[in-house]
């Protein structure tokens, strides 16, 4: 549905948006995480001939963004980050203004601003000003004005932002309601959102895709080999010696002790799950067993360590996240 | 068909927002006070000035003669009202994009299946109709004239000098509609178009009947010079070409600018 081939947009010298390459199939939701300035508005808006890129290509829905743009603004929904709305307007009107530019004929015009205003549950502000709103409504009118001629692909810039908790999930249940039927690109820096709504995450930072998999396969290779804690009561130094005759286990860090019982981290080798038999080994030597956790990194530490400077620029992007990025 | 209907989305839409603002209001009323006051004021004279004129014509024992209701009338009044335009016109356009460029809303028209010259059209073409609805409101003074003169004047002046009116406001509405792309505070806007306007006004004081062809071609590009025929129920088909072509450029020059800041942003 999108595809996007070493896209480049320069400001002058900076450059926003560095060699980015991917593709999105039908149906599927693709989340940008990025820090603010990674350049994922940017790309948003060369995805809805907003902007023109400065290199490379982007194909939505089979046309090129700069050759078709009205073809691809056809078939496009677009919510900014900021929501494009007219204060001295009320919401239907508004959002009948809308399907009028987008070229909804005027015999199912009314059907489709009434689908919209129901699937963002707009409904009992329709007759208010738009200046008038909640910066929720705000953004759910937003929403309705980018689903409103039912176009095959959505962009969604920031969705959530500024929503109260109750609307972010309200607004995520929606977003996982339209995929399947739309195409869904949408940006955050919130990381649970990504896990929740998306199927694949692209990590952008510097206007570089760092990273590229599903919301799971990122967390499963970030955290390596998968750092177990384990947790028992015993002699502490009969406890390492136990732990570290454990076959397939690397290595083994005191993390501190309370009460009796010690702590320690294991690092097994690399694919490895030595669970049972670290279990086994632990009861079998007469300690008493108390906890034994896998630990994931969770995406925020997947995050910080894809685009923290440091890391992210001096190692190539694949060494941060192997096999990750293009 | 699809691009008309672009465009007259973008005139309603724009027709909201001046009535749904006190612009048009404000706009309407201070124009149809002028002009009434206006009117008042030349057709006061033009009474004044015919009765002197009939007095002199008895006291010589001839039947008198008639004065012209084109030139004790309509073109004063239409020559101040010329004048208002001046200031009315920045009011209209000055928030055409500059609004948009504000709000972000530029972005929702940018990325819907519109094309920037629909939009450029649909802006002006909303002013335009805003400011002809002003000049027609205003024509119900002259119309009082029909009901109670006693040999009813000719329509054909006070319509050409509506036409002139109507054109050189539009070239105002054109070039302010440019002015408002360039920046997105209205106010400067405003003031910009205001500017550019009294520029284009004053070119017409090149006027110079022992002037040179430089003074001469900087005179036609006045606006006011080509009012000059109009108000006086002539049509010339190169005023016409004159003000059709100032209101393309400045559609032109907005067209261009929508256009050029998308690359360069």
């Amino acid at each position: 549905m999108i595809e996007v081939e070493s896209l480049t947009k320069r400001y002058g010298r900076a450059t926003a948006v560095d060699s980015v390459s991917f593709r999105v199939e039908r149906g599927e939701v693709l989340g940008f995480l990025g820090p603010n300035g990674a350049g994922k508005t940017t790309t948003m808006r060369i995805l809805t001939c907003y902007l023109p890129p400065t290199e490379g290509t982007a194909r939505v829905a089979g046309f090129d963004v700069f050759a078709q743009p009205l073809e691809v603004k056809k078939r496009v929904g677009y919510l900014p980050e900021t929501p494009p709305l007219y204060p001295d307007m009320e919401v239907r009107d508004y959002l009948d203004f809308c399907a009028r530019i987008k070229g909804v004929a005027l015999a199912e015009r009314k059907q489709k601003v009434g689908e919209a205003v129901e699937k963002c549950r707009v409904g009992e502000v329709q007759k208010t000003l738009i200046g008038k709103l909640s910066k929720g409504y705000r953004q759910r009118v937003g929403l309705a004005q980018a689903i409103l001629h039912n176009p095959d692909v959505l962009i969604l810039d920031e969705p959530t932002a500024g929503l109260d908790p109750k609307q972010i999930i309200e607004t995520r249940d929606l977003i996982r309601s339209l995929a399947g039927s739309h195409t869904v690109v949408l940006s955050t820096h919130i990381l649970p959102e990504v896990s929740m709504t998306c199927g694949r995450v692209l990590i952008i930072n510097r206007g570089r895709v760092v990273a590229e998999d599903t919301p799971e396969n990122l967390t499963r290779r970030l955290k390596g080999a998968g750092v177990l804690r384990l947790e028992a009561r015993g002699e502490e130094a009969a406890l390492l010696a136990a732990v570290k005759a454990v076959p397939g286990v690397l290595a083994v860090h005191e993390r501190g002790k309370h009460d009796g019982s010690v702590l320690l981290e294991v690092e097994p080798a690399q694919g490895q799950d030595v669970r049972a038999e670290l279990a086994r080994a632990v009861v079998g030597k007469g300690f008493s067993l108390l906890g034994l956790q896998q630990m994931g990194m969770s995406l925020e530490e997947i995050f910080l360590q894809l685009t923290t400077t440091d890391t992210a620029e001096a190692a190539p992007p694949a060494a941060a996240a192997p096999g990750g990025a293009q | 068909m699809t691009p008309l209907r672009n465009v007259a989305a973008i005139v309603g839409k724009e027709w909201r927002h001046y009535f749904g603002s006190p612009i048009a209001w404000v706009g309407l009323f201070v124009w149809t006070l002028l002009f009434g006051i206006f009117f008042y004021f030349a057709f006061t004279f033009f009474l004044e000035q015919s009765m002197r004129i009939a007095q002199q014509g008895m006291e010589m024992g001839g039947g008198g003669m008639r004065i012209s209701i084109n030139e004790y009338l309509i073109r004063p009044l239409f020559h101040n009202m010329a004048v208002v335009a001046l200031f009315i016109a920045p009011m209209l356009t000055m928030r055409l994009f500059a609004e948009e460029k504000r709000q972000g809303t530029i972005e929702l028209l940018a990325t819907s299946p519109i094309t920037d010259l629909q939009v450029v059209i649909g802006k002006f073409l909303a002013a335009a109709f805003l400011y002809a609805l002003m000049i027609l409101a205003g024509l119900v003074n002259v119309a009082l004239i029909w009901t109670y003169a006693t040999s009813a004047p000719e329509w054909k002046p006070v319509l050409t000098g509506a036409l002139g009116l109507l054109l050189l406001g539009c070239c105002f509405l054109a070039m302010g509609t440019f002015v408002s792309t360039l920046t997105r505070n209205q106010i400067v806007a405003g003031i910009l178009a205001f500017c550019l306007f009294l520029g284009m006004w004053t070119l017409g004081w090149a006027e110079d009947p022992m002037g040179g062809a430089f003074s001469q071609a900087i005179a036609y590009l006045g606006v006011t010079t080509h009012l000059e025929d109009m108000v006086k129920g002539v049509v010339d088909i190169k005023d016409l070409v004159f003000y059709l072509s100032v209101i393309g450029f400045g559609l032109f020059l907005a067209l261009e600018s929508v256009e050029s800041q998308r690359w360069r942003a």
